[in-house]
């Protein structure tokens, strides 16, 4: 299965290299050409295979690589690590954690204070993430320098494995933001499509959108699609307010967030072709979070640019949980609608 | 002027939407010239050819306002709301949201009758379309609003929404009218989507690739009640830009307007802005750099629909832009 | 080329960002002998280029040097009475500002003294508290009458010139962050006057880093380099500061891990610096590293990029203090890096992965 392989593999912003490695080997046979940039962007070209025009519409589609994680920033005379965050984590879900340091995958726990020990009143209070410390087993400084090097990027330790086989498919896994984008991407790059095809694995989404742009200024496309894994806040809720998005009731179109407002036309062809192809798809209903197409939108003279994901419970926490039908109609909608662009954007 | 105004302000046009207000700037554009193009982004860009040996000049005011988008349909029919730019919550309180095809809706809070005093967060606020179900809600998710107008002519001084910056519009477009013979190749361009970021200017620098870049746009003024200090007035000229936290002007660009503005013998004020950006942060920092400066009219009340601006300011900034770009420019 | 006098001509320039004439000028003499050709752009940026042999092919690839020459101050926003109100130009501190002597760039340069008013008539809360910029006057011994014909709305205010030559080989100054960077330019610059290098080497001074990194982005865009180093000052060990997120005086640049850093320059700097055995230093920095070096790496299709931190003391103050020893060795690590390129080295060894 190909979203495990692309969720177990490591990709801390600014190391990307193990999840490029993997998606390298998955596309390979597919594209025909493929570079990876100053940035570690892995961009793979496909002609167009369906074409009936003879300037096929460039359009760039992107999915980042990259992933929130840890990275050593130094070494405590009792052999534990200080360590930072890359991109935006929440302080609380890094107590009580396993992680994977550096190429080796040295295996490190961040523990916290017993409760017996916590006075009653600090007890409804987050842990202090700036005091936390990787505990690798070593006990001293020395030891622990001999297994792990200043600037080693940690992952948090959590495999991939399906959830109850129900209706909803569901999947646990890491980084589904935005592994989901980049397994849908390889999907679209075994189809026949009437597109000059950019696919971009982009680097360093969750450090401020950094691969994206510099990709889409090489690339320069006529359009652009953002694929994402994204937020979802369908927990049970008393009052009537909005999800973002719900696992299960299809890909996710986003109109506007912090970083971009969508292209009108886009979006149109997206929920035009979701009807007449009776695919399931949702509005991400909040202007909230920014992708990649922030970057690929403001490109040159502008790229029109519209972002698709998978809604993804628990993003930017170690465990997200996906439904593999909103992946798979994911794909089937991003592939439909990209047949409809033969004759350029209407 | 005061009619094109009140076209211009009354229309509607938050970020990303504004195709209504650039039908209205293309059909009064085209009577200066036919150079007329709107870019992937909806940028439109009028150009005035020179008579050669000029520069290239791109002066940018953005269409866009401030609004609302629809983010969530409850049940009930009542709409949930993101911001759409620099939208202050009280400021919108009592001010009817306006959509594309005219329908309105009233913008409300919970728990008015007991939290009415407080400032209410964007989960709190809400559109009441006059429906009883989500079937009945005449608008979607994604659709925009803008605040309705609330225009008043006060004889020197105008009132209404999205003086920031169809005023500035006005001004250009005013300029492009009146404009004689010049040596400079001038982009009158139109920009979107400023109110959240000056990415409209961002992309049409880019296309343009100016040798000079002015930026037009509204600024505060620092002259109603115990208002915190700034030295930028109502009524005492167009403002030449020094500084604001998005740029800080090409200082020969500005000492080029003060110049031309005492030539001319126009009222002017300098303005040193302690925040805020304008699409003269774009067009500087396009490609390898563009010196740049801003002309501001000064607004009382920006970010309300009833921000208020003054004739003698709009008229002298029609006046000194005309003047600046009709002569050879060294800076 | 004596270090300490360079310094203590540059930090004494006044230059705050949008307005570097002086900094650029002392950059323009002292580069001249040492470049090929230079130019200034739009934003201010002095850009010197030199050229390198290229290699077997004949193949000239860039290597951008950037320090930013812009200096924190203040800007006059407006007069009270003949005292002139102001507000910050980047990130000075006011809580180091009281008191401070102060030059106002008006029609001629004209000292000034930053207002206090005497303890005697402050409450014991007033004493504790940071001034508003809203209650920071500037004082140049105007009256009300006479103010507003000596000094505009927009003109600049800098610190009083304050190098002074410390024991230990340190030295102080109003503005080291970052003209002591633009000093290890002009050292690496001198060490490979008459020397064979394959690279172009494009050596620029920029402008507006403290107000957001803006000539760093420009000329970067104009100049494209292949690959690009920034100098920037960081937070050397003092008083006060947690040892663990500051670096050792005197202790050599320091090299930066993280997303804004090409791991390949990264290593290629401390291979050079082992090699020739010049003391340097590492620290992570995990995201935004809010130098030159954020804003080069993504110009156009990107750009591999490493920075080298000088240990500074004292940050955003008048008083900023650094190991001459710390300049000359970066300097000395740039230049070095710079005659070890071979053709691409190893820039692309992500894609040959």
């Amino acid at each position: 299965m190909l979203l495990e392989k692309i969720s177990n593999a490591r990709g801390v912003s600014g190391n990307e290299k193990g999840v490029r490695q993997v998606l390298r080997e998955a596309v390979a046979e597919y594209c025909d050409d493929i570079k990876v940039d100053a940035l570690g962007n892995l961009i793979c070209y496909k002609k167009a295979r369906t074409a009936t025009t003879d300037k096929p519409l460039r359009l760039m589609v992107s999915a980042h690589m990259d992933e929130v994680g840890l990275i050593v920033t130094g070494f405590n005379g009792d052999g534990t690590l200080r360590f930072g965050c890359v991109g935006g984590i929440d302080g609380r879900v890094l107590v009580a954690r396993t992680v994977l340091i550096g190429d080796t995958e040295v295996p490190g726990v961040i523990g916290c204070s017993p409760i017996h020990l916590v006075p009653a009143e600090a007890r409804t209070k987050a842990v202090d993430a700036d005091k936390l410390v990787i505990d690798i087993g070593a006990t001293d400084e020395a030891s622990a320098r001999k297994l792990v090097s200043l600037g080693d990027y940690a992952c948090f330790a959590v495999t991939y494995e399906p959830l109850l086989d129900g209706q909803l498919r569901a999947v646990k896994g890491k980084a589904f933001d935005d592994r989901a984008g980049c397994t849908v991407l390889v999907e679209l790059l075994k189809e026949d499509l009437p597109v000059d095809l950019y696919a971009c694995f982009t680097s360093q989404e969750e450090v401020g959108l950094r691969g994206a742009r510099v990709a889409a200024y090489a690339v320069d496309p006529d359009a652009a699609i953002a694929l994402e894994g994204t937020i979802c806040d369908d927990l049970p809720k008393e009052q009537d307010k909005t999800p973002v998005t719900e696992v299960g009731k299809g890909p996710a179109i986003t109109f506007m967030d912090r970083s971009f407002i969508a292209d009108q036309r886009l979006v149109k062809l997206l929920t035009s072709t979701a009807k007449a192809e009776g695919i399931p798809c949702q509005f991400k209903r909040a202007a909230a979070g920014g992708t990649d197409a922030g970057a690929i939108h403001l490109a040159r003279e502008g790229v029109p640019s519209v972002t698709v994901a998978v809604p993804c419970r628990y993003i930017h926490a170690p465990a997200s949980v996906l439904s593999l039908n909103d992946l798979e109609n994911t794909v089937q909608l991003l592939a439909a609608a990209i047949k409809r662009m033969n004759g350029g954007l209407a | 002027m005061k009619e094109m105004i009140k076209e211009l302000v009354s229309a509607y046009g938050p970020s990303g939407n504004e195709g209504q207000v650039r039908a209205i700037i293309e059909s009064l554009a085209v009577k200066a010239t036919d150079d007329i193009r709107t870019d992937s982004m909806g940028n439109l860009i009028v150009l005035k050819k020179g008579t050669g040996g000029g520069k290239r000049v791109m002066v940018a005011a953005h269409m866009d306002e401030i609004g609302l988008v629809v983010s969530y349909i409850d049940k009930n029919g009542f709409a949930r709301v993101n911001p759409v730019g620099g939208v202050r919550i009280p400021s919108i309180m009592g001010t009817l949201a306006r959509f594309a095809d005219g329908t309105v809706a009233t913008i409300n809070r919970e728990k008015a009758m007991t939290k009415g005093n407080e400032v209410a967060t964007w989960d709190e606020i809400f559109l009441d379309f006059g429906v009883d179900s989500a079937e009945d809600c005449p608008v979607g998710i994604g659709d925009m609003a803008c605040l309705d107008c609330a225009y008043a002519d006060l004889g020197k001084r105008l009132v209404g929404k999205a003086m920031d910056d169809r005023i500035s519009c006005a001004v250009e477009l005013q300029a492009l009218l009146e404009m004689g013979e010049s040596p400079n190749d001038i982009y009158f361009v139109f920009t979107v989507q400023e109110e959240v970021g000056t990415r409209g200017a961002m992309v049409s620098a880019f296309g343009v690739e100016p040798d000079l870049g002015i930026a037009i746009d509204v600024t505060l003024s620092g002259d109603t009640p115990e208002d915190d200090p700034f030295a930028v007035v109502l009524g005492k000229g167009p403002a030449i830009k020094v500084m604001d936290s998005g740029s800080i002007a090409h200082p020969g660009v500005k000492n080029w307007m003060i110049k031309g503005a005492q030539e001319m013998e126009l009222p002017y004020q300098l303005e040193v802005l302690k925040f805020g950006g304008t699409d003269a942060r774009a067009i500087q920092m396009s490609r390898g750099g563009v010196p740049s400066g801003c002309i501001s009219v000064p607004t009382r009340y920006v970010h309300t629909s009833v921000e208020m601006v003054d004739m003698d300011d709009v008229e002298n900034s029609v006046k000194l832009l005309k003047g600046l770009l009709s002569k050879p420019i060294a800076f | 080329m004596d270090t300490a006098a360079l310094l203590q001509e540059f930090s004494d320039a006044h230059g705050v960002s949008g307005y570097e004439d002086a900094p650029r000028a002392i950059a323009q003499r002292v580069l001249e002998p040492l470049v090929d050709s230079m130019r200034v752009d739009a934003l201010g940026n002095l850009i010197t280029f030199k050229k390198g042999t290229g290699d077997a092919n004949g193949k000239h690839r860039t290597m951008m040097l950037a320090a930013h020459m812009d200096e924190i101050g203040m800007m006059v926003t407006g007069y009270s009475g003949g005292f002139l109100r102001v507000f910050r130009v980047g990130g000075s501190d006011p809580r180091t500002l009281v008191g401070q002597e102060v030059v106002v760039h008006g029609v001629r340069d004209f000292p000034g003294v930053i207002a206090s008013r005497p303890p005697h008539v402050l409450s014991a809360e007033d004493r504790k508290k940071t001034p508003d910029w809203n209650d920071l006057y500037i004082d140049i011994g105007a009256t009300a009458d006479e103010i507003e014909g000596l000094v505009t709305i927009g003109d600049t205010i800098t610190l009083r010139s304050s190098f002074v030559k410390l024991s230990g080989g340190y030295a102080a100054g109003k503005a080291m962050d970052d003209r002591a960077s633009v000093v290890t330019i002009a050292l690496c610059m001198q060490e490979l006057a008459g020397v064979t290098h394959e690279w172009d080497i494009a050596a620029v001074a920029t402008t507006q880093e403290e107000v957001g990194l803006r000539g760093a982005i420009v000329s970067a865009f104009g100049v494209a380099p292949d690959a690009a180093i920034a100098i920037d000052v960081g937070f050397g060990a003092q008083v006060g500061v947690d040892p663990n997120i500051s670096i050792k005086m005197d202790g050599g640049p320091c090299l930066s891990i993280g997303p804004n850093f090409h791991p390949t320059m990264y290593q290629g700097l401390i291979d050079v610096a082992q090699k020739r055995e010049i003391k340097i230093q590492s620290e992570v920095i995990p995201g935004a590293s809010g130098t030159d070096a954020w804003g080069i790496q993504i110009a156009r299709e990107g750009v591999p990029t490493a920075l080298l931190g000088l240990p500074l003391r004292y940050m955003h103050s008048s008083v900023e203090t650094v190991a001459i020893a710390d300049v000359e060795r970066t300097g000395r690590l740039m230049a070095a890096f710079i005659q070890s390129l071979k053709g691409d080295i190893e820039l692309d060894a992500q894609a040959k992965e």
